[in-house]
């Protein structure tokens, strides 16, 4: 009981546990409230309200894993996009196989094997049409691919901008093979159409309601988590490496095994929030793994601040709120908008957002006495 | 010469308690009396020859300090002992049975052996305290690493360094904001809770102040014994208040080896080091 406390301590003060308590009764309990009110009420939250949430709730989770292997181990990955996009692919496997002859041909296979005069499913097919199957395939998928793409690079000691080019050429070379019909994943349309998850339909409120409440508690996981990780003597070792790794190394800590373990955990939660991801914005495609998409990744995590798991969560939600406001009332400066974020932010906040708070709180103290 | 005696000073490490014999530091065999064994090293990158037939080794318990000019391969020899170049030709032993040309860097570390690097190369966004707590020596290994929890005997231990080396005030200081010389104690007190066998410094009192420097070579002094030490300095009154035996190295391989007087006075070592 005593040391149980004393983990919760070392996590968070009382006010941190306070504000994180008040988060998850806003997401967990206030916005599925509002959202299932009756549309003529006063605290009704529309749909699209709830999905462009439950969207960026995902993103912020992203951004948590990024900022585990960026903000704390040093290493700058422009490939996240991938691991996200694989966990949505295995998740939309499931969700084309729950649509069953309810497709425009009505054939048990998805119509664009249809479309391909494809007869069977393809042997990577086998087994998706049973949930937990795809669940293990979204932890799976990423995560070994993380291992072994990690593997390689952490033992050869690939690092800085090499390792970054490496893995935003991982995520092209990626999405070029998912565009090939062949591929069997829908090539450029991907999977779409989705009607129903575990049976229920999927387009009713309460279901979107209950994939947001997830996705919200998924974060609210992933935060404790990665707090707990960056809390321990592992965090501190993950710091040390990106601040001295050749000292991290003489003080004999195998400095790729850390690397590893850091970033294949990234990976794996990216596929969960991919996997959250899919069902809620009803498509997953191959232009999820460009590499624009991942290097607004960094972009998040830069802006909210590196090396503090609230920033990057603070940072998804700043510019994704930012970008759903300017795709609807300037669609065409939307890019060139996020550029000067970026390099505003480098130039002025170099510890992103929270950094600058941070900053602000000492000053504000000294000014009240 | 015993060598048993040597070997209990050995056992006795810095905090006292038996350092011999554990885990991965066990399989150190000393028993003809060196620690450290280089024969016929060779390195050359792009042609320069770094190390050219370097021959040397040290002594369970010695301070040797190692002389030599600029590009004379001082920190060459310190980058194949501790596995960051493997040499081209030549062997390099700890003991008589650990080959440092087959070991990471990490496992060297583990092995006993601890370096300082030239510019002071600390954790600067971390503690004082921290600093310590990483170094120490533990299982280092992920898995372990992730579950670790500071034992009260273990403070303690970082406690009484940190009184050692005169950093107990600073122990919840930011690393990067010590003075260069206070840089310098921490990453020897790093290198300590490391509980190594053998230790090389290299230029370990750049940027001291003199009294700084004088409290350097009394902690070394009573690190020896205990402790195998390889200093590399060009503070020759450094060198010459601590200073038993010493290698001179010229051009990649060793010039003239002996008590201090002695090296002082051949007419090589003057013509190519001390004299200029």
């Amino acid at each position: 009981m005593g040391s149980a406390a004393s983990a919760l301590d070392r996590l968070y003060g009382p006010r941190g546990w306070a504000g994180l308590g008040a988060v998850a009764l806003a997401l967990l309990v206030l916005v599925p409230l509002a959202a299932l009110a009756p549309a003529g009420s006063a605290f009704h939250l529309s749909q699209y309200w709830v999905s462009l949430g439950g969207k960026i709730v995902c993103y912020a989770i992203v951004a948590l894993a990024m900022d585990l292997v960026w903000g704390y181990a040093g290493i700058l990955s422009l490939g996240h996009g991938l691991f996200f996009a694989l966990g949505g692919y295995a998740m939309g496997m499931y969700l084309m196989r729950q649509i069953g002859l309810d497709g425009v041909y009505h054939s048990p296979l998805p119509d664009f094997m249809v479309f391909l005069d494809w007869k069977a499913y393809p042997w990577y097919w086998s087994l998706t049409q049973h949930f937990w199957y795809a669940a293990a395939l979204v932890v799976l998928v990423p995560g070994l691919l993380a291992l072994v793409f990690g593997w390689f690079a952490f033992r050869s000691r690939i690092k800085g901008v090499y390792f970054s080019i490496i893995t935003q050429a991982l995520t092209f070379a990626a999405m070029l093979l998912f565009f090939r019909n062949e591929t069997g994943f829908g090539g450029n349309n991907g999977f779409t159409d989705f009607k129903r998850i575990l049976g229920i339909p999927i387009a009713t409120p309460q279901m979107r309601v209950a994939l947001f409440a997830l996705s919200a508690a998924a974060l609210i996981g992933t935060l404790l988590l990665g707090r707990w990780l960056v809390t321990s003597k592992l965090g501190r070792v993950l710091a040390a490496i990106r601040d001295a790794e050749q000292r991290v190394m003489f003080c004999g800590y195998n400095t790729a095994h850390y690397k590893l373990f850091v970033w294949t955990l990234s990976a794996v939660l990216c596929g969960i929030a991919g996997a959250l991801y899919v069902p809620q914005v009803g498509i997953i495609n191959p232009s999820e793994m460009s590499p624009a998409n991942s290097i607004e990744v960094a972009i998040w995590v830069a802006v909210g601040g590196r090396g503090s798991l609230v920033g990057a969560a603070l940072g998804a939600l700043l510019v994704n709120g930012a970008k759903s406001f300017f795709t609807q009332e300037f669609p065409d400066y939307w890019l060139y908008f996020l550029g000067l974020l970026f390099v505003l932010s480098t130039l002025f906040l170099p510890q992103g957002v929270v950094g600058a708070l941070r900053r602000l709180r000492p000053q504000a103290a000294r000014a009240r006495s | 010469m015993s060598t048993i005696a040597f070997t209990s000073a050995l056992d006795g490490g810095p905090s006292g308690e038996a350092a011999f014999g554990r885990v991965s530091s066990g399989g150190l065999d000393t028993t003809h009396g060196a620690i450290l064994y280089l024969e016929n090293i060779s390195v050359s990158f792009d042609g320069f020859q770094a190390l050219k037939d370097l021959s040397l080794s040290i002594d369970v318990g010695e301070l040797r300090c190692v002389i030599g000019p600029n590009g004379a391969g001082k920190t060459t020899m310190m980058d194949v002992i501790t596995g960051k170049t493997r040499p081209d030709a030549g062997s390099a032993f700890f003991g008589q049975t650990i080959d440092l040309t087959r070991l990471s860097e990490a496992e060297i570390a583990q092995a006993g052996i601890g370096r300082k690097f030239q510019k002071p190369t600390i954790f600067e966004q971390h503690s004082v305290f921290e600093n310590l707590e990483l170094a120490m020596k533990a299982d280092k290994r992920v898995r372990k690493t992730l579950f670790a929890r500071l034992a009260s005997a273990e403070r303690d231990r970082i406690a009484a360094m940190l009184g050692r080396v005169r950093l107990a005030d600073s122990a919840d200081r930011l690393a990067g904001l010590l003075s260069h010389g206070q840089k310098q104690w921490l990453e020897i007190a790093m290198l300590l809770m490391q509980e190594p066998k053998l230790l090389l410094l290299d230029e370990p009192v750049a940027g001291m102040s003199d009294d700084e420097t004088e409290r350097t070579a009394e902690l070394f002094l009573s690190l020896a014994g205990k402790h195998s030490l390889v200093v590399v300095e060009h503070d020759m009154a450094f060198v010459e208040s601590i200073a038993r035996k010493v290698t001179v190295l010229h051009e990649g391989s060793v010039l003239a080896e002996g008590p201090h007087e002695q090296v002082q006075n051949d007419p090589r070592v003057i013509e190519v080091y001390l004299g200029r």
